[in-house]
């Protein structure tokens, strides 16, 4: 009795989850594929699914016209995709430059500083990326605080265009997605050795050698770990395009908001959706790919 | 002693710290703004906070939230849990992969995928058996369950794993049963960690935009679906207001829940 209860208490361990997961995350992206090969029509839902269990039993009759018309009208779609990625990959760079330091400051500083340090790093991290946006564009705008700064010093008499721009996506990017970037470059920096360090002064080696030659390639892995971490989210990004970017700064999560809610081609959202998916399957792979090689 | 940081990275940091904070120091400052106009200081004024009192649709809203919150972070907490044992303590199980799988995706799926997915899926629901008829807070409430126990998970597994067992092993020794042992050993050695996801998780639902905007049917707007639309029509010292308080609300749940987990980092 008391192994059955055991054993019974075990499979509802593992399948509670499992089951709640595979209902409401597994499930969902079963049904946009199936989405994404329907067809649209007007009516509601605004489409006629491709798998469909009804009266006259079970049919499966999928089209590939909504990845046909993404094709056929590349330039509205594969524009946004490759701004994404470019938008993403620059975001990463910048955040990289801007972490690194911040890093290899709390990692280096005694144990009280480090914790409220982290702290200070946690807690932007935590509140709302709407509100830090909304924030950012109180600095930005062209009645904001930086262009009243600049107007007032007399650096210039018009205001300058911040918003709308590269510009206001990457400040906008990096103050998302800074604190994810310095949590694993702090861990890799904080297991260095500090006698390696040393013995390399010692021996006469200056800062630059010694940054180049031993502490980069010994925190390698916080950089790769925090560039996925950043990059990642930067590419399905909705909130900061939509709120910082303009016509020039469209990426793929605000094409799909736009296809759903206003032009409501539910499918075409769903496959545009599933080209994203494709998009952050790459550098996963790649970086499971490099945890192998490591390993051997 | 550690060797000294050069200046120069000193200061690059304390740059990078001002670009985290400046912003929100800025918004903060201005929400306190006489003037309707946000960049003319008029004076220093708490009726904006005054204003938000009568705001029906934002105080309904808030509501909406914290509900939501409260509840999917309960949910969270305990599948996370779960997971986290699941992964801990079975060695070998059938669907560990699958498992695996399905309970790290979500970290890194885009919220716009994971929103429309779910939508997709609560629509073929309703078409094919009635349920959930329409949407609102609770269709909200169980996408953000879903994402959350995913984080909760995370957490708790490492205080899991890092958990000191000869405890544990002491009590079975003297002969305490397994329901026992999880209670009175395993739960209270984890519960900082149990705080923290939960806290994770309610900030996660409380902050949610793109993922409830999906699932989200009228009448059943959160917080942040709100603010969102009076975004779109500009900054007004009366969205600063909210911000301001929402931010202060938040960093104080993160303040506890940081404390915690670092405490016990600091014990080790």
């Amino acid at each position: 009795m008391h192994s059955f209860l055991q054993k019974f208490g075990r499979l509802l361990v593992i399948w509670l989850p499992l089951g709640w997961l595979s209902i409401f995350f597994m499930l969902p992206l079963v049904e946009m594929v199936n989405v994404s090969l329907s067809e649209a029509k007007r009516a509601v839902p605004p489409y006629n699914p491709a798998f469909q269990i009804g009266k006259d039993g079970i049919s499966f009759q999928p089209v590939v016209d909504n990845y046909l018309l993404i094709y056929e009208y590349w330039e509205d779609y594969l524009w946004p995709a490759v701004n994404s990625v470019r938008l993403a990959f620059f975001s990463t760079l910048y955040c990289l430059l801007f972490a690194y330091p911040m890093a290899w400051w709390i990692a280096r500083s005694n144990k009280s500083l480090q914790h409220i340090l982290l702290v200070l790093i946690l807690m932007p991290f935590w509140t709302s990326s709407l509100l830090r946006m909304y924030a950012l564009i109180g600095l930005l705008n062209p009645n904001g605080v930086i262009n009243d700064f600049l107007i007032w010093a007399g650096i210039t008499v018009t205001p300058i265009q911040m918003m709308q721009t590269d510009f206001s996506i990457y400040s906008g990017m990096i103050l998302t997605y800074l604190p994810l970037m310095i949590l694993p470059l702090y861990a890799s920096l904080v297991r260095l050795d500090n006698s390696v360090l040393e013995a390399a002064a010692d021996l006469g080696a200056k800062n630059w050698d010694i940054f180049r030659t031993i502490i980069l390639p010994l925190s390698m892995p916080g950089v790769i770990a925090g560039c996925l971490l950043v990059f990642i989210p930067a590419v399905g990004e909705f909130v900061i395009p939509a709120l910082l970017g303009g016509p020039e700064q469209l990426m793929l999560g605000k094409v799909i908001w736009t296809e759903f809610f206003r032009n409501r081609d539910w499918p075409v959202a769903a496959a545009i959706a599933i080209i994203l998916i494709a998009i952050i399957i790459i550098p996963i792979v790649y970086a499971r790919y490099q945890d192998k090689e490591n390993i051997n | 002693m550690r060797s000294t940081v050069p200046l120069l990275v000193k200061l690059l940091a304390i740059a990078g710290f001002g670009i985290l904070y400046i912003p929100v120091i800025m918004m903060m400052i201005y929400s306190f703004n006489r003037s309707k106009l946000v960049s003319v200081w008029a004076g220093f004024s708490t009726k904006w906070y005054k204003e938000l009192w009568y705001d029906d649709v934002l105080l309904t809203a808030l509501y909406k939230s914290l509900l939501i919150g409260f509840s999917s972070a309960t949910i969270s907490t305990i599948f996370g849990l779960l997971i986290a044992i699941a992964f801990v303590r079975f060695a070998n199980f059938k669907g560990r992969l699958f498992l695996s799988l399905v309970a790290s995706a979500p970290l890194v799926m885009p919220e716009a995928v994971t929103g429309l997915s779910m939508l997709l899926l609560f629509i073929a629901m309703e078409v094919s058996f009635g349920w959930p008829s329409g949407r609102g807070v609770d269709t909200i409430m169980i996408a953000h369950a879903t994402f959350g126990m995913c984080f909760a998970a995370v957490v708790i597994q490492t205080r899991l794993r890092d958990m000191d067992k000869s405890l544990e092993e002491a009590a079975r020794d003297l002969g305490g049963r397994q329901p026992f042992v999880f209670l009175s050993i395993i739960l209270p050695l984890i519960l900082p960690s149990i705080i923290a996801a939960w806290l994770l998780s309610f900030t996660l639902s409380f902050d949610d935009l793109v993922i409830a905007s999906f699932v989200s049917g009228p009448g059943s707007s959160t917080l942040p679906i709100v603010i969102f639309s009076k975004i779109r029509l500009g900054v007004s010292p009366e969205i600063n207001a909210i911000a301001t308080l929402m931010i202060l609300a938040i960093s104080a749940l993160i303040m506890i829940g940081s404390f915690l987990v670092l405490r016990r980092d600091g014990k080790k």
